[in-house]
């Protein structure tokens, strides 16, 4: 104990060694406990999350013919921070891609604004939906270009050129969606339309993950745990659609080189069978790489062939709306079959009638002939029975009552509990409607709307509405709202239409006589009792477009149909044939008037509709 | 045979206890540093936790030989040890292969050895000696001169190996001059200088009044005067001159910001005005209140601003561009997550990811996956952290913090100052490595590459330790041997 004095500097030493240890200590609690970023940080670090995308469903048609069915494609992906000593131009070479693109699509990736999800430590998508042929001369080379990675997709193949609108087509998700529904990342593919669009959610089934042990040198050294934490993809559910591709085929056939749009439906059970809108394109060109270019070019297109004119065309039905026209007029006690109207012919007022028969005609045989003057006469009887000026109260009872009636055929509203993708509404006009545009003025009553009576004016439908109104019809008073995915059709909701079945047997009469003696006995087989109407549609674009709806056969109908030709002439020839087609297709199976077929095939209305 | 006896009853076993424990653990991490997938068992030669184990066999074997040599031969050969070692540190310079720029290791046949680990015993042992001498006092000048060339010699000679971390370790010397009566201002110089250097190279990049002047400079300048102030009102209780001083400084400040609107100032230069005069107004107070510290104050303050004002040009031109960017790292000027700072980065995160309880032995991801350099050597404290989590980590902070604690108990029971002095070199130097290992290893130190006591892989700095420690055993055994 020499330095006794100095002795007390122990305690200042050890005060030292403590303080620095209780720093460390308190260090260690602030970067173990309280903070979370590390932790994060060694996830990222050692976790190599890979994505296991799921194999869309398969699509069907209702006789299990398989239409779209997929095909492996690949992404290139890389992680920005993997990146080193990167050969652009042998990579761009190896790619066939130009330097410039490769600069511009880095530049988009790297944008947060344009893609939220960026960062440098996960896979970011560089190219998408390239086919084997695009990637055979990367693929050996890959080990040049460390960070970039080839991920295995799947695109869609399909087993026949047609229904490109019913079946959509799928592409990258946009922004919007990925902030609408989390599921999606930057370069993931969703349905963009049709049944790809309003069965999304069943057809892509569950993306799964895999968890690899990555090293510091970007090596992977296996499976996290030997995959206890992975998920593993679920499979997009398979869909069967109530198409009968053979009539589809055919109906698409028949279509060439025209405007228009068919659309027919099994009566029973609301399934459509047939819907096509041409000009149409092969859905196989919305795949791959020329997806873009090729949209674009359909987008350009003055014939608008991406439009699904099934269901957004709206059209004035014209004749076609008379079997309707008489249901309703008959139930609400305007006409019977026995009521009787003077035609006139064509001096007849204040319409004319557009063909030559006796005079006077009765319900039957203005159905048959499609006399206008005498559906004028019973829509005037019907909305008018008791008063007429939208000043009367009973008028407007009776004509709310008739608009009701009409859009309990489905017109006039979009099909809400259906699965069909971007409708139109169609218009059947409501009092609102008319004293907006004729109170101020002179007022109106019957004579004001009379082109109502005969399907022209304000009402508008949808080919879809109108082959709907046809399967109520043929139901004799109720519709299952029309649909593409085959389920238990029978146990959806039943609609009821505002018309009594007591009316019903005089119109199949009256539609059956248009195919014995009337507008389109030229197109009559004697195999099948059809039931139908023509209609010749005056319109603002030029020739009238031709229309015609119906079903067959005449007992237990299995097929209700609407056909809209734009800019043809006359339903009866342009229109019927086809019904009368497909009608025997599906009934009897086979076609035995192949010069009929040929003829219809090779008529071109518009000679803008390029043949795809 | 008595001896041996005595021998067992005079160990301080307490030590060795820490010790086994402190390399058990270190051996148990330097296996989960270096484990692989495909990993042999604990033993397996060719891997480093099995050549680990064959330093720690050897190293209890010299353990044991230390403690049977008679206690009076440390002292004896004290200066012949120091002077062997100095020897062996000039030959290895020229002879030692290039290993990463770095020329300090002896290779032997299939044993490869650092002999700047040896020094430090050496040089303890060398001190002890001459400081225990008779009639040594640590304030006479003729006997500071050579304890500065016991110090410098091995220090220079390992900065010529490019071993700066190692020659760094002879600083830790100060603590135990400090205990040897060594004036505890040059102590608290060594903080404030650190301090200083550290504001005024972290901010000196904010500039004041157009480039004239840096918001570090003049931090550490208003650091300067408020020492002076703190020490005038709280301490000497010179509160009236205090005031004064405080006045006048803001006073000075005002007018030059004031003056600022029309003429660019240099605020460094106000700053440095602003000390410089009070400092020589507390030489006046000195002179005539007699109270003799203030020359102390002034005298600090002078060389403060010196220091300041060549801290920048010390960091430029004395140090190496990657010692420079270590700093920066540290000091957050530099995010270099890639380069310099991505190995305290990587250390922060494997340790950070281990949380309270930690991943489990064997289960740190960053550790197996090799994200951590020098995970097994300079870097080990990341598997302890990472696997065994806070609990884990402050465990062994606190067995260290206990063997210190009974390193000073041991100092402190000696009879003869020759053991005493070791004793708190031992300590010091224990110490030292363990603050800047854990704080480099924690992202509060800079990147200085030594290792951590008996945990870090390797022989040389294993035996070294182990050496260190067991020759202050035997001496501290040897007390009872003296009362019989
Ligand atoms: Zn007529």
């Amino acid at each position: 104990m020499i330095n006794d004095s100095l002795q007390n500097r122990q305690r200042t030493i050890a005060i030292i060694i403590t303080v620095v240890i209780v720093i460390y200590i308190l260090r260690l609690f602030s970067i173990q406990i309280l903070e979370t970023r590390y932790k994060e940080g060694a996830d990222s670090n050692a976790f190599l999350k890979k994505t296991l995308y799921p194999p869309r469903g398969l699509l069907f048609d209702r006789h299990r013919t398989l239409l779209v069915y997929n095909k492996p494609a690949y992404d290139i992906t890389f992680i920005i921070r993997e990146i080193h000593d990167l050969d652009t131009l042998s990579f761009c070479r190896a790619l066939h891609i130009d330097k410039a693109y490769f600069l511009k699509k880095m530049g988009e990736i790297k944008d947060r604004r344009k893609n939220l999800g960026y960062s440098t430590y996960t896979p970011q998508i560089f190219m998408t939906q390239l086919g084997i042929e695009d990637i055979a001369t990367i693929q050996q080379s890959m080990y040049k270009y460390p960070g970039f990675y080839i991920q295995n997709r799947t695109l869609r193949e399909y087993a026949f050129p047609n229904a490109a609108h019913v079946l959509g087509n799928i592409g990258e998700v946009t922004q919007r969606r990925i902030e609408k529904d989390g599921y999606y990342k930057s370069g993931d593919y969703a349905g963009r339309d049709g049944i790809e669009y309003t069965y999304e959610k069943a057809l892509r089934g569950e993306k799964g993950m895999e968890i690899l042990l990555r090293d510091a040198r970007g090596r992977i050294q296996g499976k996290y745990e030997n995959g206890k934490n992975d998920i593993p993809a679920k499979a997009g559910h398979n869909l069967m659609l109530t198409l009968d591709m053979k009539l589809q085929v055919l109906a698409e056939e028949l279509m060439v080189g025209k405007v228009g749009s068919v659309v027919a439906i099994e009566p029973k059970t609301g399934e459509i069978l047939v819907m096509v809108s041409n000009p149409s394109f092969n859905p196989a060109i919305l795949v791959g790489r020329q997806r873009s270019k090729n949209y674009l070019s359909l987008l350009r297109d003055p014939t608008k062939p991406l439009m699904n004119r099934a269901t957004q065309a709206q059209y004035s039905p014209g004749s076609s709306f008379k079997p309707l026209q008489a249901l309703v007029c008959q139930q609400m006690g305007g006409i019977s079959e026995n009521t009787y109207f003077s035609c006139n012919g064509p001096q007849s007022s204040p319409i004319r009638c557009t063909h030559h028969h006796g005079s006077p005609v009765s319900l039957l045989s203005a159905i048959e002939q499609s006399c206008n003057p005498y559906f004028w006469n019973a829509y005037k009887a019907t909305i008018e029975k008791d008063g007429y000026g939208e000043k009367n109260l009973v008028f407007r009872t009776n004509y709310d009552e008739w608009v009701d009636r009409m859009k309990s055929f489905g017109l006039g509203e979009k099909f809400i509990d259906g699965d069909l993708y971007e409708q139109s509404r169609g218009y059947i006009p409501t009092q609102k409607f008319y004293n907006k545009v004729y109170k101020a003025v002179t007022g109106w009553r019957a004579i004001t709307i009379r082109s109502n009576s005969i399907g022209q004016g304000e009402v508008l439908v949808t080919p879809l509405q109108l082959a709907n109104s046809m399967a109520a019809i043929a139901n004799q008073g109720y519709y299952i709202t029309p649909h593409l995915l085959r389920t238990d059709s029978l146990r959806k909701k039943i609609h009821q239409v505002k018309v009594d079945k007591e009316y019903f047997p005089i119109v199949f009469e009256g539609m059956s006589r248009v195919f014995e003696s009337g507008t389109a006995r030229g197109s009559r087989i004697d195999s099948i009792a059809m039931c139908g109407k023509t209609g010749t549609v005056q319109n603002n674009h030029g020739k009238d477009h031709a229309l015609f709806v119906g079903f067959a056969p005449r007992e237990n109908p299995k097929i209700a149909v609407a056909i809209v030709v734009e800019n043809a002439g006359f339903g009866s020839t342009y229109a019927a044939p086809i019904f009368s087609l497909m009608a025997e297709l599906y009934l009897t199976g086979k076609i035995t008037r192949e010069e009929l077929k040929l003829r219809i095939s090779t008529l071109v209305t518009n000679a803008d509709v390029k043949k795809r | 045979m008595s001896k041996n006896v005595s021998m067992k009853y005079a160990l301080d076993w307490t030590t060795i206890l820490y010790f086994v424990v402190l390399v058990l653990m270190g051996w148990i991490s330097i296996y989960g540093a270096s484990y692989n997938f495909d990993q042999a068992g604990l033993l397996d030669w060719d891997q480093r936790a099995g050549k680990q184990f064959v330093w720690i066999l050897t190293a209890f074997a010299i353990a044991g030989m230390l403690l049977l040599v008679d206690y009076k031969m440390y002292s004896f050969f004290a200066y012949f040890i120091y002077a062997f070692t100095i020897i062996l540190l000039i030959v290895t310079i020229f002879v030692a292969p290039d290993i990463k720029g770095s020329r300090s290791w002896l290779v032997i046949g299939p044993v490869s050895f650092q002999p700047a680990e040896l020094a430090k015993m050496a040089t303890s042992l060398a001190l002890a000696r001459f400081m225990s001498s008779y009639n040594y006092k640590l304030k006479n000048w003729n006997d500071l001169l050579p304890l500065g060339m016991f110090l410098l010699l091995p220090f220079s000679l390992i900065i010529l190996q490019n071993e700066t971390g190692s020659a760094l370790v002879f600083i830790a010397f100060l603590l135990m001059l400090y205990r040897e009566g060594m004036n505890g201002i040059i102590l608290m110089l060594v903080v404030l200088a650190i301090f200083l250097f550290v504001i005024v190279i972290r901010f000196s990049m904010y500039p004041i009044a157009l480039h004239q002047g840096s918001w570090g400079f003049a931090m550490g300048m208003g650091f300067i005067l408020a020492i002076q102030l703190v020490y005038a009102f709280f301490v000497s209780r010179h509160r009236k001159e205090a005031g004064i001083v405080l006045l006048g400084s803001i006073i000075a400040v005002g007018i030059a910001s004031l003056a600022n609107i029309w003429y660019v100032i240099n605020f460094n230069y106000v700053g440095i005005a602003v000390v410089l005069l009070s400092s020589i107004y507390w030489i006046f107070v000195a002179l005539f209140s007699r109270h003799k510290q203030f020359w102390m104050i002034a005298l600090i303050s002078f060389s403060s601003v010196l220091f300041c004002y060549s801290a920048d040009y010390l960091f430029e031109k004395v140090l190496e561009p990657h010692q420079q960017i270590r700093i920066k790292v540290l000091l957050s000027m530099e995010d270099d997550l890639s380069g310099a700072g991505y190995n305290v980065n990587q250390s922060k995160i494997a340790i950070g990811s281990g949380g309270f309880w930690g991943k489990g032995f064997l289960n740190g991801t960053q550790t197996k996956l090799k994200y951590v350099p020098e995970q097994d050597t300079d870097f080990i404290f990341c598997t302890v952290g990472e696997e065994h989590g806070f609990w884990g980590s402050t465990l062994v902070l606190v067995i260290f913090w206990l063997l210190l604690m009974r390193i000073i108990r041991i100092a402190e029971r000696q009879r003869e100052s020759f053991n005493r002095i070791y004793a708190y070199c031992v300590a010091s130097i224990l110490f030292f490595h363990l603050m800047i290992n854990i704080g480099m290893v924690l992202g509060i130190m800079p990147v200085i590459g030594i290792p951590l006591p008996f945990f870090s892989y390797g022989g040389s700095s294993l035996w070294g330790f182990t050496v260190l420690l067991f020759i202050l055993l035997r001496l501290d055994a040897s007390r009872l041997e003296r009362l019989r």
